[in-house]
């Protein structure tokens, strides 16, 4: 029984990053900054949690849809569709490249000389959520071929005399600590949004927290049930901003106030700022508007922007000050 | 108060830490006994002794993934010719205690795996760790990521009395709910000690439960406040407690003590809530371990001093990481890998079977040319360790120039895999600023004040990143030693003065760096250039250069030029 979503103590950012995460997957993975125990991956893996149960083909290795039955590799028999939770894979530090994309099945192989195709975390993934601690410390080819994946939403494998190609959408969401080594910009860059995340400096926020994990500690279902209905809240501000986010159009006025911003902070190339409008239309979605407005690119700003401007190791400056400052100046 | 400071009473916070951490294993995540010796064999013991054989499971030492998580039984499969899975070494450990010897030297790849089970388990499938850190130096600790997860850090290094401690009658009572007061206390002491992360707070809170219940009591006190805080929080301060104000001026007279009816039995429980605070604060204070504490009165927090696990220092020929195999013949060190034969043989069975005719029919027909070879990346990173001469009226400048060039390059440590360390010598003695990392967030802050002026120690400096450059080198690194420095010396091995005895010294160091043969360079950026660099270049066997201008763009350059190409096996 996972922590509930709404239990959560502060990190607004982080939630809301997550939130806008969930109603456009395609806005391409979030990547969170910041220490050890700041609930990181508790936030993440409460709101694979609270998302309702996906349905799909019984025992189907791939997660098809019901209408998609079939179109797998291993192409699934049945027509039956299950509910299933939303995936939370938690990729381990130490992960081989066989393990993530998947690699030909030894035992079928041994066992019937069956040139099968074993999938791997990225298909179990498929539909829900990867989660990367210590993102900083994979290796690079992994994080680029992650990256690739979560981007084209499909998995490509050529080896080992296989040719297999599967569906992998996933949310992909890292997590590191700048100070145990740097990420190179080129992959920060294709993370959709960033959040900076810290423990609440406020000892009563402290201690609500520690009074939550305890009471959660203590009866994990009581615990959940008391929060039921903040989730639940949570749950339809996510389904409202699916169903309107499609008929949401960013004006030529947002357009505008998006590349002023963009070029007044240097964020470096044109992903910056199609994250930007992306994320200010989930934003406004998810709070109910009917257009989007200049509030809603100001509110994820900082999200979508912080990881893309150019670094300038002797300017101590930190990016979200920049940000802040150029807000400032163009939309005062 | 300074009895934490007392190694006896280290002893004795061990003692009590094991005790509490024997009631309930899973609800502390672990525990770390840092420092082999006497001691800590005599606390294994005792822990041996209290808990049943079957929940102990020691960590091989460089074990793999397969072990670790379990999978196909290659043999058994064989043999069986169906599927044989194996439980994998965290299967058999689920519910137990996982024993970790020399947990200054797992890898964070195997530490990532341990804190993913530690953070999936549920139930009673939690298990808990006991670290076994025999570490010396203050870089070689546990990997963060698992010290982070259990709650009691216990240094017996200086420990030399082994009188144990009595165990506790303990008797343990009801189980003891903390209030909100006295999370209050904890997350106070936390902040003061700069903890940011939740998890000591709860392992504190629980730890204060924990000790109330073993005294019999029914709610928490002042004491086990102080012991919560003494065990859990002190050995994760990142800074000192701000110290308590001068005295505060006594403005009225303490009120008359007119509560006296029940304060006779109650004055050690609800003293005021700040004098509370102080007091807990002073005896959390008197138990920061020494060195941690001379670190943080030098400014050094030392936080992530174990970023990277000492593991993924560790590289050599047969082991580091792995790379995709290759066709090749499992001899000159190289290791079969089974499993990629295997895939190689596996689609030509039908074909062979054929060609092989009767009697193969449940064999596996595998040929030279299946055979696959492991092989393993030697990361060879280089390390460039900047020592920089920061004596005298040019110190300031030079410092600000190598201190550029650190950044510069840490900016790029991601492409050329590359680590930083920065020695600055001055006065009577050298010292590691920046001990080698990739990190430039860690390099900013620690080079955010760097000391100048004073004599020229040569030899010290040369000695110490001798020092560091061995170590490098025995952890698999190629280290590079560039020396900021007209090469003028004036302070002797043993820091005393006189010109004569002082150069004879540094010529004498210098002659180690040859004969270990470490790449090295030296930069003689003094206005103008004396023959004393290029002398002391030629002893080294280094390169030499003259930079009298240097900035630090130019200062990156050359030593990227400089640079010793990085080496992959």
């Amino acid at each position: 029984m996972g922590f509930p979503f709404s239990a959560i103590v502060g990190q607004d950012e982080m939630k809301q990053a997550l939130l806008i995460a969930a109603v456009d997957p395609s806005i391409g993975g979030v990547m969170v900054f910041g220490d050890r125990g700041t609930g990181k991956s508790t936030a993440a893996r409460a709101l694979a949690g609270l998302l309702p149960p996906i349905s799909a083909i019984e025992n189907c290795r791939y997660g098809c849809l019901p209408q998609e039955a079939g179109s797998c590799p291993d192409p699934c028999q049945s027509k039956r569709a299950r509910k299933r939770p939303v995936p939370f894979i938690d990729l381990p530090l130490g992960a081989t490249e066989d393990r993530v994309v998947g690699a030909l099945d030894l035992e079928r192989a041994l066992r019937a000389g069956e040139k099968a195709f074993e999938p791997g975390l990225l298909a179990k993934a498929h539909r829900g959520f990867l989660y990367i601690d210590e993102i900083n410390l994979l290796e690079d080819h992994l994080v680029d071929l992650l990256l690739d994946v979560a981007a084209s939403g499909e998995n490509v494998v050529e080896r080992e005399g296989l040719s297999v190609r599967h569906r992998a959408k996933f949310v992909l969401i890292g997590s590191g600590n700048p100070e145990e080594g740097e990420l190179r910009p080129q992959l920060l860059d294709r993370f959709g949004l960033s959040v900076e995340v810290r423990t609440p400096d406020a000892i009563d926020d402290r201690v609500e927290i520690m009074r939550r994990c305890t009471a959660q500690d203590r009866d994990p279902s009581a615990f959940a049930e008391a929060w039921a209905k903040e989730d639940a809240k949570i749950l339809k501000q996510i389904a409202r901003g699916q169903k309107r986010i499609a008929s949401l159009e960013a004006g030529d006025d947002v357009l505008t106030d998006a590349a002023e911003l963009c070029l007044a902070v240097g964020a470096d190339g044109l992903r910056g700022e199609l994250t930007l409008i992306r994320a200010a239309r989930a934003q406004a979605a998810l709070a109910g508007a009917r257009d989007i407005r200049r509030e809603h690119v100001i509110a994820v700003a900082p999200m979508a922007l912080r990881h893309r401007l150019r670094r300038d190791v002797l300017d101590e400056t930190g990016s979200t000050t920049r940000i802040e400052r150029a807000l400032a100046e163009l939309f005062g | 108060m300074i009895r934490g400071r007392d190694p006896a009473n280290a002893f004795h916070n061990a003692a009590m830490a094991l005790e509490m951490f024997c009631k309930a294993p899973a609800h502390f995540g672990g525990i770390c006994l840092r420092g082999g010796g006497p001691a800590r064999d005599a606390l294994i013991e005792r822990f041996k002794q209290s808990m049943p054989t079957e929940a102990l499971h020691r960590l091989p030492p460089r074990i793999d993934d397969e072990q670790l998580l379990g999978g196909v039984d290659v043999a058994a499969s064989l043999a069986a010719a169906r599927t044989v899975t194996r439980g994998g070494f965290l299967k058999r450990a689920a519910g137990g205690i996982i024993l970790v010897p020399m947990a200054e030297r797992v890898s964070a790849e195997i530490a990532g795996r341990l804190a993913q089970a530690m953070d999936n388990a549920s139930g009673d499938e939690r298990f808990a760790l006991v670290l076994l850190d025999d570490g010396i130096e203050a870089e070689e600790r546990p990997p963060s990521s698992l010290l982070e997860r259990i709650a009691f850090h216990c240094d017996l290094r200086e420990v030399r009395s082994l009188e144990l401690p009595a165990k506790s009658s303990a008797m343990f009572g009801a189980p003891v709910e903390a209030t909100p007061d006295d999370a209050f206390h904890l997350a106070e002491i936390a902040r003061a000690l700069g903890i940011s992360s939740v998890r000591p707070l709860i392992f504190a809170e629980r730890a204060a439960c924990a000790h109330a219940a073993m005294q019999g009591r029914s709610q928490i006190e002042t004491d086990d406040l102080a012991l919560a805080a003494r065990l859990v929080l002190a050995p994760r301060a990142t800074q000192l407690p701000p110290d308590p104000e001068p005295e505060p001026e006594p403005q009225e007279p303490p009120p008359p003590e007119d509560q006296s009816s029940d304060s006779a039995e109650d004055d050690s429980q609800t003293p005021d809530p700040e004098d509370l605070q102080e007091l807990l604060l002073d005896a959390v204070a008197a138990s920061i371990p020494p060195d941690l504490l001379d670190q943080l009165r030098e400014g050094k927090a030392l936080r992530s001093a174990s970023g990277h696990g000492s593991g993924k220092k560790r590289k050599s020929k047969a082991r580091g990481k792995p790379l995709a195999a290759r066709p090749g013949m499992p001899d000159g060190g190289a290791r079969l890998a089974l499993i990629d034969t295997l895939r190689a043989a596996v689609p030509w069975q039908a074909v062979r079977r054929k060609e092989a005719g009767s009697g193969t029919a449940n064999a596996i027909l595998i040929r030279k040319d299946d055979l696959r070879v492991r092989l393993f990346e030697e990361r060879s990173a280089t390390v460039t360790i900047f020592a920089v001469d920061a004596s005298g009226s040019a110190a300031l400048a030079r410092l600000a120039e190598a201190k550029g060039a650190v950044e510069l390059m840490l900016a790029q440590a991601y492409v050329t895999r590359s680590e930083v360390a920065l020695i600055a010598f001055r006065g009577d003695s050298a010292e590691t600023l920046l001990p080698p990392t990739r990190s430039l967030t860690r390099a900013k802050k620690a080079l955010s004040s760097l000391p100048g002026g004073g004599g020229t120690p040569l030899a010290l400096g040369i000695n110490e990143t001798l020092a560091l450059a061995e170590r490098i080198r025995s952890q698999g690194s190629t280290p590079f030693c560039v020396f900021l420095t007209d090469g003028r010396a004036n302070i002797d091995e043993n820091g005393s003065s006189g010109r004569e005895k002082a150069q004879k010294d540094a010529k004498k160091a210098a002659k180690l760096v040859a004969f270990a043969a470490f790449d090295a360079l030296v930069i003689d950026i003094s206005p103008r250039p004396s023959a004393d660099a290029r002398t002391l270049s030629e002893e080294m066997q280094a390169r030499f250069i003259t930079l009298p201008m240097a900035d630090a763009k130019a200062l990156h350059k050359a030593v990227e030029q400089a640079r010793p190409a990085p080496q992959t096996a």
